[in-house]
């Protein structure tokens, strides 16, 4: 069988600059740290990141001092992102720093259409209908590749038309994983990691537990192994 | 400052019955959770990913795993269930949480909510709010009624909107307004203001119920 598992170098490998990459996560709870960090030894730059936030940074949460950048802050705090596609960026302060330089842009998403957009990627659908966002700047806003949004009347309703998003690479993090690489995120860390596990090209997940294929029920997987196409081992949970 | 909040928190929290699956949001719209009545069971969602927010977790019952909302650690009730981001808000649209209570920074006498952006300062981010907006039945607005003596229920939002004509009920210091088809109609005022006062607090002209009530904090 096919060996999945690699290092995390060598995981990361085929991230090119200027690519599109998608993290798990929401204020890092559910990302995968080892792959974060894999791509900033590895230096890679220009990315567009589609995440629901920009992570945490040095000392966040409070009251937690000594806490290091987590998650996407991780790829911030090395400039590493010129486009960020997200439904929140008040927390982390290097994304309006990085704004009012000029080096980072971003377009805001609403969260349950980021996570439909991401979806319809992964699933084959054209798009999704969703009311959210009419009579907002989400329906004037050009989306996130500059294309005018349409409005769509249904039996009298009416619907903002939102595109699909995919993307080159997706990094996941599963609470456990066996070594085909179906997974599931214990509570509140599966956020964005099912949809956007299926809505890449190439998908790679550090998994805080790995296990024997059989080892577990095969019931408590969300995600199936066959969307996964690397696991990288030595996640471990995050310690305050 | 602290007693206006609380006492809108518990004026808040007598819109809830036993069963109901609600959403509250970040600041004071949290503090309502401490005043729901305790032979009640209503269930809180946290839209990063379940249903049953308990309570603020400290270092004897932390869990990595589980935050709100707000990035805060929190602890669950046992009835809790966990769900990702796409099931999370198929719930909000589909008008399965049956309330949200949000602050606002300028409501319109329509039910038009502007509470997410205000141009020219800090990105923050509209996060789960038009979804929420969008998708419960009850749009509940809790907030003072003015800031810094201007009014925030206007006649039209000045700021770009989070969702058009959502708001259902607002809940301030001096009263409870329902947003009605034909405006907005105060039914519950608080003894410490005349209505000449809450008029003159709001930009949007008011209606008085004919069964006007006193403000039931109790």
């Amino acid at each position: 069988m096919i060996n999945k598992i690699k290092t995390a170098q060598e995981a990361v490998a085929g991230v090119k600059d200027g690519m599109t990459i998608m993290v798990g996560g929401f204020l890092a709870t559910g990302s995968p740290e080892i792959l974060m960090d894999a791509l900033v030894e590895k230096g890679v730059k220009h990315l567009t990141v589609i995440a629901n936030d920009g992570g945490l940074a040095e000392g966040q949460p409070n009251p937690f001092p000594g806490a290091t950048s987590r998650g996407v802050g991780k790829l911030l705090d090395h400039h590493m992102v010129d486009h960020i596609i997200a439904s929140h960026l008040g927390v982390n302060p290097r994304l309006n720093e990085q704004f009012a330089e000029g080096t980072l842009t971003y377009t805001l998403v609403p969260q349950g259409t980021l996570a439909e957009k991401i979806r319809a990627a992964a699933y084959g659908l054209g798009g999704v209908l969703t009311p959210t966002g009419l009579g907002t700047p989400m329906e004037t806003n050009l989306d996130e590749l500059g294309r005018e949004k349409k409005v769509v009347e249904i039996q009298g309703k009416k619907y903002l038309f939102e595109l699909p998003l995919f993307a080159d690479f997706a990094f996941c993090r599963p609470t456990v994983a066996d070594k085909f690489g179906n997974f599931y995120c214990a509570k509140a860390t599966k956020n964005f990691n099912y949809v956007m596990a299926s809505a890449a090209d190439h998908t790679i997940i550090a998994p805080e537990k790995l296990v024997e294929i059989g080892a577990v029920d095969p019931d408590i997987f969300a995600v199936s192994g066959t969307l996964v196409d690397t696991i990288v081992e030595g996640e471990k949970p995050w310690q305050i | 400052m602290a007693d206006l909040k609380e006492r809108i928190a518990r004026r808040c929290a007598k819109e809830f019955e036993d069963g109901d699956f609600i959403n509250l949001g970040i600041g004071m719209p949290t503090m309502v959770a401490d005043y729901i009545a305790e032979d009640i069971i209503v269930t809180c969602h946290s839209e990063n990913g379940f249903a049953g927010i308990d309570l603020m977790a400290d270092e004897t019952n932390l869990d990595v795993d589980i935050i709100n909302s707000g990035g805060q650690y929190v602890t669950v009730v046992p009835r809790v269930k966990y769900f990702d981001t796409s099931e999370s808000f198929g719930l909000v649209r589909g008008g399965h949480v049956k309330a949200t209570v949000l602050g606002a920074m300028e409501v319109a006498e329509n039910g038009d909510l502007a509470n997410w952006i205000v141009p020219g300062k800090k990105v923050a981010g509209m996060g789960g709010a038009m979804d929420l907006c969008v998708g419960c039945p009850n749009v509940i607005i809790t907030m003072m009624h003015t800031q810094n003596g201007a009014p925030k229920i206007k006649k039209h939002c000045t700021l770009p909107l989070t969702a058009e004509k959502c708001v259902t009920k607002i809940i301030t210091e001096m009263c409870v307004i329902e947003v009605r088809e034909d405006g907005l109609w105060v039914t519950e005022l608080h003894p410490d203001f005349t209505k000449e006062e809450v008029q003159a607090a709001t930009e949007a002209e008011l209606h008085w119920d004919p069964e006007l009530k006193p403000y039931n904090e109790d």
